[in-house]
């Protein structure tokens, strides 16, 4: 029998906020353990949440690029749990009223369609705090805790591995573009609850479902839907049926557990938070929020290749990073009249080099887009070649600086005087009798040699074009 | 959920608590009035009443996005029934939530 997977996400995405949810403790991962915290984080009897102004904009923001609905209400609430890592046993979540509702992302198909992934809402709460676990006692670390951590609550759109990917990946872009988010997996800026059933072809009721708790890289959570939906395939095939439980992925064992005796754990008795009063955005905050979000990747993309006339995979390699994008643009506007193709091929095979052998990014290099555009426009004027430029761009990235100036200080400037050069061919002859030879008995590579002579005698300055037309004069009339 | 559907031993146990037959006994009788009440509340028409979500009428206290140095660790520590190092020392716990 063929089977039909059903897959949903809960994703928690840590803000990028300076401090956390409800206290001013800052946030910072590698300090020492337990030094960021305070009464309110640590949840100490009496202490009193205030809430983060910029956390409540950058889940409005992030809605907003998805697509969502704002409400101008929104509220907290309680959600009871007992845990250490939640000192207080309850976490400050939003249960009736998120502060965003509705949207989705767009993401493509295998065989390159669209298909557009739902989300249900958006709200937001705070992180628990970091057990580690030692091979005798577990320990706590309350620096975490209290960070800002929004849950985008997806619907059960997904129907495989390869799209929940492609939905996380898509919705990386756009929270890292609106700059809500680093999205940094490895520590923990991004963890997903999958939830998954299968049901057999033609069935319209979804199968038992089964969630699989707190996974951070994209490797596992593929791993994890691979291995669940085939499992559940097999159980049923069997005459067995699936169990509504929670399970982990142990990516050791490549494998998923239950997690048993947590029956009750879904019954949080939430309640209405007394210690927050509601949230109540007017027309113009929601506006002026509205102005911060920025050209998304896809709009972005597609006017890249309208404004510059750079080809689709340029577009997208350069739009895919707002940092690479931003800088991109500045560099090809200020280049005109060179063609924004030109200034792509020299970002993404030089600059782009350069960044990826130095390890960081492009924000953090001291080539500015302006250098950039001032060395290609003196490469198309001919006042440098192009040998010249690529020895440049090394050093402006390294050291910063304006190249016109290094160029002027240096004496770079290209030697297209002919007659200058013309002296110089003719050196080359009559130095090199035995290549006039060759070039006189057919051998035509013998051109290069000479161009290549001439060159070497500049100083790599000499125009090359210009070069090659004076040897190719000289040696026909000899 | 009716007052007679109340099951006071199910919300013991969610709230971590033990409760002795008399005690039991006694807090269901208690929040079966509770509940009652509540049923009594719901007899009001509130048809195009927006609901309230706090009792308070004030909305939006915020606080702007600033840094405030921390109370010393040690301090904070000398709190925990136990510590290792620098970390609230637990028993050892074997699945994360």
């Amino acid at each position: 029998m063929k089977y039909i997977a059903t897959i949903g996400l809960e994703t928690h995405v840590q803000l990028k906020t300076r401090t956390k949810m409800f206290c001013s403790c800052l946030l910072r991962t590698g300090d020492e353990p337990n030094t960021n915290v305070c009464p309110v984080c640590m949840g100490y009897p009496g202490a009193l949440p205030v809430m983060n102004r910029q956390a409540v904009k950058f889940t409005v923001m992030a809605g907003m690029a998805l697509g969502c609905d704002i409400p101008r209400r929104s509220a907290f609430d309680r959600k009871n749990y007992f845990y250490p890592d939640m000192a207080k046993d309850y976490q400050i979540s939003q249960n009736g009223a998120p502060l965003c509702i509705g949207g989705g992302v767009e993401i493509a198909l295998p065989d390159g369609s669209p298909k557009f992934v739902r989300i249900n809402h958006i709200h937001l709460e705070e992180d628990a705090a970091k057990i580690n676990h030692y091979a005798r006692h577990s320990g706590i670390d309350f620096n975490r805790g209290g960070t800002p951590l929004m849950e985008i609550v997806g619907e059960p759109d997904l129907s495989s591995a390869d799209e929940t990917i492609a939905y996380l990946e898509a919705l990386k872009e756009l929270l890292v573009y609106v700059g809500v988010s680093d999205c940094n997996l490895e520590e923990g800026n991004m963890r997903s609850d999958v939830n998954i059933s299968v049901r057999p072809e033609g069935q319209s009721a979804l199968g038992t479902k089964v969630e699989i708790k707190n996974m951070n890289t994209f490797k596992g959570i593929h791993a994890a839907i691979e291995y669940e939906v085939a499992r559940q395939i097999d159980l049923l095939n069997h005459g067995g049926a699936v169990v509504q439980e929670t399970r982990r992925w142990d990516g050791e064992l490549g494998e998923t557990q239950s997690m048993r005796g947590k029956e009750n754990a879904h019954d949080y008795r939430y309640f209405p938070e007394p210690d927050l009063v509601p949230v109540e955005l007017d027309e113009e905050t929601i506006a002026e929020w509205r102005a911060e979000v920025p050209e998304l990747p896809r709009a972005r993309r597609a006017r890249m290749m309208s404004e510059y006339g750079l080809p689709e995979y340029d577009a997208g390699v350069i739009a895919a990073d707002k940092a690479c994008a931003d800088f991109f643009e500045k560099a090809a506007r200020a280049a005109a009249p060179v063609p924004g193709k030109t200034v792509s091929n020299w970002f993404m095979t030089e600059v782009l080099r350069l960044v990826g052998e130095g390890g960081g990014d492009i924000s953090s290099c001291a080539l500015a887009p302006e250098a950039l555009a001032e060395l290609l426009r003196l490469l198309d004027a001919g006042t440098i070649n192009g040998p010249t430029a690529k020895e440049l761009l090394p050093e402006l990235f390294e050291k910063g600086g304006m190249p016109k100036a290094i160029v002027d200080a240096r004496g770079l400037g290209q030697v297209s005087d002919a007659s200058a050069l013309q002296s110089l061919v003719d050196a080359a002859v009559a130095a090199n009798p035995k290549s006039v030879a060759d070039f006189k008995a057919g051998k035509k590579a013998a051109a290069g040699f000479f161009v290549g002579q001439v060159m070497k005698a500049s100083k790599g300055k000499a125009d090359p074009k210009l070069v090659g037309r004076l040897v190719a004069e000289t040696l026909s009339k000899l | 959920m009716s007052s007679e559907g109340f099951d006071v031993q199910y919300v013991a146990r969610l709230a971590h608590l033990e409760l002795g037959k008399d005690e039991a006994s006694r807090f269901s009788g208690q929040l079966g009035d509770i509940l009652k009440y509540m049923e009594k509340l719901r007899q009001l028409d509130v048809d195009g009443v927006e609901p309230t979500m706090h009792g308070h009428g004030r909305t939006n206290a915020f606080r702007e996005d600033v840094p405030v140095q921390s109370v010393d660790q040690d301090l904070f520590l000398s709190n925990a029934p136990e510590r290792t190092g620098d970390e609230y020392r637990l028993p050892k716990i074997v699945e994360d939530a």
